[in-house]
């Protein structure tokens, strides 16, 4: 059964300048994950307000659990949780207060509402922070509580948008293992991110979505594929480039490509790591000292490239100012 | 009667609010009751010639005033919400659509009672004395509270509509700043210049404090330059304002409520 549908999902804003979603299908298996993977600004959080009944589409249909979100969203909303991009929590009042509140606009009485809120702030290793106000908690409790606020009534289709942008690598873990553990529970997640090897690590399904609409769905694995998937990297000495990629392009059956500045041989493989073996052993045999030898994994970035012959925009901007930073730095 | 429920929910919510954050209470009794004692030193002198002297006249201005400013604490409160994506979350809750704002503008009166409550024994300790019996007097508190209720829905409104905290509480203290002196509420709108007392003698805040002044047992000196229905009749004027409010602007905020998006 698919407990999320979306078909042919249209929004524009600003009467009509801003094409937010272009004709935007999708759909999720029961009590499986799909991560929606985009750039900046490529819908992701129009894709996610829409389903939620936060927003309506100017046309198109969708469902959640079987209920049309636009004719009965208030049904939709008995049934979902939403954890959106920021943290929604009334930052004055305590981790405590908030889940009670909650609980107790979901309609459980005060006791349940009060048994609820102790379970989930146990839940999520958050019991210490209880009494204190949220305004007090790092980005990633407040991330973890937003999260508990939103499973209150153990929604059976959950809806998370980039639940770890902007908190740190430790923050990131904590929040993935919270998810893999809700997931493990059997519910049906939408999860929204910006970073490939997130949706890989949490998403049995991906669709990678540009400009408003989904322009590849499948596995990671079967996306990565289409991409090239990995890659070998390696930098020799001058006097062994010749020598180097002849091995490589009898090895991987594939004509490398040469950096001649940096001296860097690249090409792809089917099977990383056994490649890998294989050609150290003949680097090996053939007295080659490799500089530096990587298997690279793709990023976002190259699976755009790959699939849209553009970049992701946002992406660059970024990495740009990452360069500019680091070259500020020296 | 679920949506009074869920309503009530919001409202508690703010009430724990005030006991995270008892500085916002501090500051919300501790401005009016600056207030009633400026002008009762700095322009009590005006009233030698007023029965009961300026006090008199002098507490339903600034009661009036201070529940005027509920229209910009109710805006910024939900501005607050709506940029923090409270509301997107209340959105996302399977409850009533009047319940995130109807619980906001209760909350804001409740808040009203205890700062009405706080000035009036303050005016009653600089000589303030309501001649008229316990009935009046109450009545005189509930319309000043209907009418701070009221101009709260103004503010649900203004603060759905520009989303941005800050800026809806300055624009909202601009509009009703002037408001409240452009009045009877402190002198007399006889010394203002022509096009100035029409609008004095129509201004909502005008007919409520000298409605309120009615109620209160003392003559309203400080309005009626010429026999204009308002200054007649001061009680219906501002009961019609506050109907005619809510009529309005009650639907439009619930209605934007739910349509608003971040
Ligand atoms: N309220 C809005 N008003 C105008 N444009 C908007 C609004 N919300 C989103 N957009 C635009 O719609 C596009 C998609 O936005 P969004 O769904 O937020 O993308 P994402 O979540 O993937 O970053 C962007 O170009 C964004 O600028
Ligand atoms: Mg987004």
């Amino acid at each position: 059964m698919k407990s999320i549908v979306a078909e042919d999902l249209k929004k524009t804003y600003r009467n009509g300048q801003v094409k937010a979603l272009d004709g935007l299908s999708l759909d999720v298996e029961e009590g499986t994950v799909l991560g929606i993977l985009g750039p900046n600004g490529s819908g992701k959080t129009t894709t996610v307000r829409i389903l939620a009944t936060l927003l309506q589409p100017d046309s198109g249909h969708a469902t959640v659990g079987g209920i049309d979100v636009v004719k009965n969203p208030k049904a939709v909303r008995e049934i979902i949780g939403l954890s959106g991009q920021y943290a929604a929590v009334d930052e004055t009042l305590t981790g405590w207060d908030n889940l009670v509140m909650f609980g107790r606009l979901y309609h459980l009485s005060a006791a349940q509402a009060n048994a609820r809120a102790t379970e989930l702030l146990e839940q999520f290793s958050l019991t210490d922070a209880a009494r204190r106000p949220i305004k007090t908690f790092s980005g990633g409790m407040r991330r973890r509580l937003d999260l508990a606020a939103s499973l209150i009534i153990r929604p059976k289709v959950l809806f998370l948008d980039e639940p770890t942008t902007g908190l740190d690598p430790r923050g990131r873990m904590e929040m993935w293992g919270v998810i893999e553990e809700l997931v493990k529970e059997g519910v049906t997640l939408l999860l929204t991110t910006q970073y490939l090897d997130e949706a890989d690590q949490l998403a049995d399904d991906i669709a990678v979505i540009d400009r408003g609409q989904v322009i590849a769905r499948g596995t990671s694995d079967a996306l990565k594929s289409q991409v090239g998937g990995e890659r070998l990297e390696l930098v020799v000495a001058e006097s062994d480039i010749s020598s180097a990629q002849e091995i490589i392009n009898r090895l991987t059956h594939s004509a490398s490509t040469l950096d001649v500045g940096l001296r860097k041989i690249s090409a792809p493989v089917a099977n990383g790591s056994q490649s890998l073996i294989e050609v150290i052993r003949e680097f090996d045999t053939a007295k080659i000292h490799p500089l530096d030898l990587a298997l690279k994994r793709p990023s976002l970035d190259d699976v755009f490239m790959a699939l849209t012959g553009h970049v992701a925009e946002e992406a660059v901007a970024e990495t740009n100012e990452k360069k500019r930073k680091r070259g500020g730095k020296k | 009667m679920r949506a009074l429920q869920d309503a009530l929910i919001i409202t508690k919510r703010q009430l724990l609010q005030l006991t995270r954050v008892p500085e916002v209470l501090i500051f919300n009794t501790i401005q009016p009751v600056m207030f009633v004692l400026l002008f009762r030193y700095v322009f009590g002198g005006l009233g030698a010639n007023i029965p009961g002297g300026y006090v008199q006249l002098l507490m339903p201005g600034i009661f009036v005033q201070t529940v005027t400013f509920t229209l910009a604490a109710t805006a910024q409160g939900l501005a607050q919400d709506m940029e923090k994506g409270l509301i997107d979350r209340f959105r996302s809750l399977p409850i009533a659509r009047s319940a995130v704002v109807m619980g906001r503008t209760l909350g804001d009166g409740l808040l009203n009672i205890v700062v009405l409550i706080v000035m009036g024994l303050t005016g009653y300790l600089v000589g303030w004395r309501p001649t008229s019996g316990a009935l009046k007097i109450t009545l005189g508190f509930l319309m000043l509270l209907f009418f701070g209720y009221a101009l709260s829905w103004v503010g649900v409104f203004a603060g759905l509509v520009s989303k941005d905290a800050r800026v809806v509480a300055n624009v909202s203290f601009l509009f009703t700043f002037p408001l409240t002196f452009l009045s009877n509420a402190f002198a007399s709108t006889t010394s203002m210049p022509r096009p100035l007392q029409y609008f004095a003698e129509w201004n909502p805040v005008s007919t409520m404090v000298a409605a309120v002044r009615q109620l209160y047992g003392f003559k309203n000196v400080f309005g009626a330059t010429a026999n204009s229905y308002p200054s007649k009749h001061p009680i219906t004027m501002s009961l019609v304002y506050m109907v005619v409010l809510m009529a309005i602007f009650a639907p439009l905020s619930v209605r934007k409520y739910k349509n608003s998006s971040k």
